[in-house]
């Protein structure tokens, strides 16, 4: 069933086809989250902001992706950001929504310790705000990991130039071998950046594992 | 060490947007000196204004209208940031940051400060160990992994940090239970004594107030400030049948705890040891109006007491003769628990004894009465 031949006289060409849907996936994910913290920290000090901003995110979160992929191709031409502008505005929507809920977590107790002892208003966010949204921030990043990750083999259907692994299932939609190499590269793709990511959160917030063991005693 | 400095309310008014000239404040025209180095205790009932006061000196709230001096600097004038670093502040939550150690939570105002890693390192340090935590054993824990009482310590080590003149504390102990809670009142007494800060410090407890509180300001809801004075002052003499209210009908017995037994001029009592001349005990027992004798050893140590009827009016005292033992006072026993201890007791008379046990004088109930009725306000304070 498998063509284990097509695939051994293919290496070469997956694992290019890897490393596209890789660089596709980090600029979305890096893109976004420069443009999510600017906007949730702003959400975070101006509140009219963060009702229009978390508004617009749920709308875009509506679109589906095929159509917003197809509709940009008219409007942009056929590039890199035609792949992008989607898949950033896709994380938009996961990170600023992660990223405000995980400024709203910090306690109002530290807020207001913070303020008496003195920090200014950006030392607060630097040092005690954006630190204490750090498990939101992540959990956020890991959504928007795997649903980037999905994104990109989906916009295969924009033709040869993009579509990581996803090229592989729109090149030739009748034979298996190809589309399982695409669907299953893409999901062990997914799963790889997801271990991944969680394991840097530990690394990142000792303190919030330290919080977890105590909860798990508790109860 | 910064010596502590004064804090003056004067006219100090407070009020919300919507709170129209008709509505009373949060805080209506405060005025008060706290002398330098006295604690403060700012206390009543829920909604009147205490926590408003108290983040209007570290301007976390802004006044409506009057002036509040830290030494003989109005705060309006300092820089807002300046003047908060340079204030202690602990709060019921205590509000430590989950993300940092117990050690960097501590640096906290020093690390604003700019003050180097080694130097904050050794301010920490020494700040666990005055709050009496192991800096071995907790300065790398996280707040996770610390009790309520822990947490406490630490919110009051990491206010001391910058060695801040003045030290506002509200509710501190509000949120632990009653064993930890008096524990920690106890240490704070004992480092005040140490430190000698100014403390502002906020409680809902009168019990609390009287204990901690050099200086006790009763608040009324509207803001008003309806007696400030020492904690005798106040429970001698309520300014209002609002502060009478507000102490409770037992002020009478709280204000015994707050004297001590070397407050009171004590009776010398009629003593005598074995083998002295009966009839020479005899005399001196019927010439005294307190009808017993106390036979003692002969360090002066009490043995019992000896009813002046049963005393031989020849031969020698002897030791059998004793029928009755009373309580032992040291100087330190509070009025309160002289009291407690007496209304138990055969012979309504305790005994005050010096560190060695012998005997000083005697205390009667009648006596305790007659020192709340006269209203003699001594300094001595109990609770420490
Ligand atoms: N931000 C605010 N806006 C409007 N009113 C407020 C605000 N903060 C406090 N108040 C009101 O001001 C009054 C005093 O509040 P404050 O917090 O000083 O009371 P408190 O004595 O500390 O009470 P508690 O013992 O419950 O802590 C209350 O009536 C409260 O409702
Ligand atoms: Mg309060």
């Amino acid at each position: 069933m498998i063509d284990w031949g097509w695939i051994g006289d293919h290496l070469g060409a997956i694992a290019g086809r890897l490393g596209q849907h890789l660089e596709l996936t980090v600029i979305a994910l890096a893109v976004g989250f420069a443009l999510s913290l600017g906007l949730a920290i702003l959400s975070a000090r101006v509140r009219p902001v963060r009702s229009i901003v978390i508004g617009i995110a749920g709308i875009v979160f509506t679109i589906p992706s095929l159509a917003l992929f197809s509709a940009l191709v008219p409007i942009i031409g056929l590039s890199l950001l035609t792949v992008e502008v989607p898949l950033v505005l896709y994380t938009l929507v996961i990170y600023v929504r992660n990223i405000v809920a995980g400024l709203d977590s910090v306690p109002p107790d530290v807020i207001e310790a913070a303020d008496g002892m003195g920090y200014t208003a950006n030392g607060r966010l630097a040092r005690v705000e954006l630190p204490l949204a750090v498990p939101l921030m992540i959990a956020g990043l890991r959504l928007a990991s795997v649903s980037t990750i999905g994104l990109v083999t989906i916009s295969g259907i924009l033709g040869q130039s993009f579509g990581g692994l996803g090229f592989f299932i729109f090149e030739r939609p009748t034979f298996a071998t190809e589309i399982l190499v695409g669907a299953v590269g893409s999901i062990a793709l997914a799963i790889s950046a997801d271990v991944f990511l969680g394991r840097l959160q530990r690394r990142l917030t000792p303190w919030a594992r330290a919080m977890d063991t105590q909860a798990g005693a508790a109860t | 060490m910064s010596s502590a400095e004064r804090v003056v309310f004067e006219h100090v008014t407070k009020r919300y947007p919507g709170t129209g000239a008709g509505n009373p404040g949060a805080v209506e025209d405060l005025s008060l000196e706290v002398p330098a180095g006295k604690v403060c205790v700012l206390v009543g009932p829920s909604g009147c204004g205490k926590t408003t006061s108290l983040k209007m000196i570290n301007r976390l709230i802004e006044p409506t209208s009057g002036r509040i001096l830290i030494g003989d600097r109005d705060i309006a004038q300092q820089d807002v940031i300046a003047l908060r670093r340079g204030i202690g502040y602990v709060i019921q939550q205590v509000g430590l940051f989950p993300h940092q150690t117990v050690a960097d939570n501590v640096a906290t105002v020093p690390r604003l400060l700019g003050w180097d890693e080694g130097r904050r390192k050794d301010r920490a340090t020494e700040l666990l160990e005055l709050v009496g935590l192991d800096p071995t054993r907790y300065a790398n824990r996280y707040p996770s992994a610390l009790s309520g009482g822990e947490r406490q310590r630490v919110g009051v080590a990491r206010a001391l940090a910058a060695d801040p003149p003045v030290l506002l504390m509200d509710e501190p102990f509000g949120a632990v239970d009653p064993i930890v809670r008096e524990r920690l009142q106890n240490e704070l007494l004992n480092l005040q004594e140490q430190l000698a800060k100014t403390i502002l410090f906020v409680t809902h407890d009168i019990d609390e107030a009287i204990k901690m509180g050099d200086l006790v300001a009763v608040m009324q809801v509207g803001g008003h400030l309806a007696q400030f004075g020492t904690p005798d002052e106040i429970l001698a003499n309520p300014a209002s049948d609002f502060v009478a209210r507000f102490v409770g009908a037992d002020r009478g017995l709280k204000r015994l705890a707050l004297t001590r037994v070397d407050a009171l001029e004590l009776m010398p009592p009629v003593t005598a040891s074995s083998g002295d001349d009966a009839a020479d005990a005899r005399r001196r027992a019927l010439a005294d109006p307190f009808p017993y004798l106390l036979l003692v050893d002969a360090e002066r140590r009490p043995i019992g007491w000896v009813d002046q009827d049963d005393i031989p009016s020849s031969g020698t005292i002897g030791e059998d003769l004793a029928t009755a033992m009373s309580p032992l006072f040291s100087r330190r026993t509070t009025l309160k628990d002289a009291l407690a201890m007496l209304i138990e007791a055969e012979v309504h008379a305790g005994i005050v004894v010096d560190g060695k046990g012998a005997a000083m004088g005697l205390l009667t109930a009648d006596m305790i009465f007659a020192s709340s009725r006269d209203g003699r306000s001594p300094e001595a304070r109990a609770g420490a």
